[in-house]
């Protein structure tokens, strides 16, 4: 299936990816704070519309990983090349330009606490290169409202909307700029289990009509199983173990059975 | 030899405010500007601040001439009352005392504000939606402060020497006019010039330490009132500092006599 449709971006006009072809590519990924070493010799490929978990305890590099995929890392050594490019290569505005490409939803939503949520979903259309006029932003913003149901929070503030409902609104900021990847950093941490369903349902939603590659980074296990195409197991800096949910869940290895229990 | 920890400390510190200010000049000047956001900081930091300063400054005035009469009156020249308060007001007390209330509430705020925005990755956020969060949030503000702290001072001294006026019209008698030309007969350019131009350095200071404590806040909230409490007390003392500095090179120039 092709990806490029206007739909899926409106305002690039790069080659066009075909499903299955890989997005991301990461290879030999090393990282560390300091004596921490995080990342040793890490690597995986995330293909068109793939949604890939990565799995692991708290304090694995889960987060590391997917913040030197966006650039706000930069690794000690490896390559992490997105659409093609080195990401650690890159210049300002190269990255720049990359990053409208990649959604990132951060853990804490990081939703802008002194704007309302249309101040919010307007801020990255505002400041991209590309130049859309009034009519083209409220379009947008209502399209992405409307994507994840929240269209009457329009005028709120952060401050006045629920977990899950703010959970929502990063999530239709990532969207607004109609990414071709998304990283979700625990997109459902915290919430019930009913708020976390939902969003687990967005995400698919999402994909499939935007036609997204993802990287879900999760120790939930409802997510894991409703959102995954592919999982990995991140221990001890590296790719322990790649397969789908049910070759893990069948899995004896104790490593991956404590996920489970 | 070795440096004692806390100095190593202080230098690593400096060099790294120094580094935050370098990058100011080079990212934060460079186009494409914020201008908007600019504006914005100009309002909150300058036309907000202004009834503190405005108040303070007028209390500042009243209570200056209240305290410097008895000594004056004692001597004989309570005539030279306008002059002395008018000289100590433009030249020295205004810009100090105005930039330490400013530098309470404005790097306070800075601090606090980028702090948290810091901890609760709002600033990660704003760099991977395509926005160089330096140049919105650290180059405007920064930049804001320098502005907008000589016009408060301007305003500052004015407010405070319509309160000294006040001031002396509680034992005497004086006609505003009279006022207001012992002041100007006595003041000259080359008091008024270094006044407002060390005003400039003190808002630079108070503005970049406050978002250089700010932008690297760390450790959740204690992280964040850490910040905004550091960059008053380090932006109190570098007032100080460039106070000292600006004294020294008026006296060099021979503009203190």
């Amino acid at each position: 299936m092709m990806s490029t449709t206007t739909e899926t971006s409106s305002f690039d006009n790069d080659k066009e990816l075909k499903k299955g072809d890989p997005v991301i590519v990461i290879e030999k990924l090393c990282k560390s704070f300091g004596a921490n070493v995080v990342l040793r010799d890490f690597s995986m490929v995330v293909h068109e519309e793939e949604n890939v978990v990565v799995l692991g305890k708290s304090g694995a590099g889960k987060s590391v990983l997917i913040k030197c995929i966006i650039g706000l890392l930069k690794p000690d050594s490896g390559k992490v090349i997105v659409f093609g490019l080195n990401v650690p290569d890159l210049n300002h505005d190269e990255l720049d330009r990359l990053r409208t490409k990649i959604g990132f939803l951060f853990q804490s939503n990081a939703l802008y606490d002194s704007m309302t949520v249309r101040e919010n979903l307007e801020f990255s259309l505002r400041r991209q290169w590309i130049q859309f006029s009034q009519d083209e932003v409220d379009r947008l913003v209502t399209e992405a409202l409307e994507n994840v149901g929240l269209t009457h929070t329009v005028d709120m503030m952060p401050v006045e909307l629920s977990g899950g409902m703010q959970k929502r609104i990063a999530l239709a900021r990532t969207m607004i700029l109609k990414p071709k990847i998304i990283l979700y950093d625990e997109p459902t941490t915290g919430l019930d289990p009913v708020t976390a369903r939902e969003i687990d349902n967005l995400i698919l939603k999402l994909q499939k009509k935007y036609h997204i590659a993802s990287i879900i980074i999760s120790h939930d296990m409802n997510c894991v199983k409703n959102t995954s195409d592919n999982v990995i197991l991140l221990l001890d800096g590296k790719c322990y173990l790649e397969g789908t949910y049910e070759e893990l869940e069948q899995s004896a290895d104790e490593n991956i059975r404590q996920f489970f229990e | 030899m070795e440096l004692p920890e806390g100095a190593r400390d202080f230098f690593d510190e400096t060099g790294k405010i120094a580094r935050f200010a370098g990058r100011f000049f080079t990212t934060g000047l460079k186009p494409r500007f914020e201008l908007k956001e600019l504006f914005n900081q100009c309002f909150i930091i300058g036309y907000k601040s202004l009834p503190l300063i405005g108040l303070t400054g007028f209390i500042m005035g009243l209570v200056l001439t209240m305290q410097l009469r008895p000594s004056l009156v004692e001597y004989g020249v309570e005539s030279q009352l306008p002059a002395m308060v008018g000289i100590a007001i433009v030249r020295e007390i205004g810009p100090v005392i105005i930039a330490l209330i400013f530098a309470g509430k404005i790097g306070s705020s800075i601090g606090a504000e980028l702090g948290s925005m810091k901890v609760t990755e709002q600033i990660d956020a704003m760099e991977v939606s395509g926005t160089n969060p330096f140049k919105y949030l650290v180059a405007t503000r920064v930049a804001a402060a320098t502005l907008m702290l000589p016009i408060l001072t301007v305003l500052g001294d004015a407010i405070s020497l319509f309160g000294a006026y006040i001031g002396v019209n509680i034992r005497s008698v004086t006609s505003f006019n009279l006022f207001y030309m012992q002041i100007f007969q006595n003041l000259s350019y080359g008091d008024l010039l270094p006044a407002v131009i060390k005003t400039f350095f003190f808002g630079f200071a108070i503005g970049l330490i406050g978002s250089y404590k700010g932008y690297n806040s760390s450790m959740g909230t204690r992280g964040v009132g850490s910040s905004a409490n550091t960059a008053v007390v380090l932006s109190s003392v570098m007032i100080f500092i460039i106070d000292l500095l600006a004294v020294q090179i008026t006296d060099l120039l021979g503009l203190n006599y």
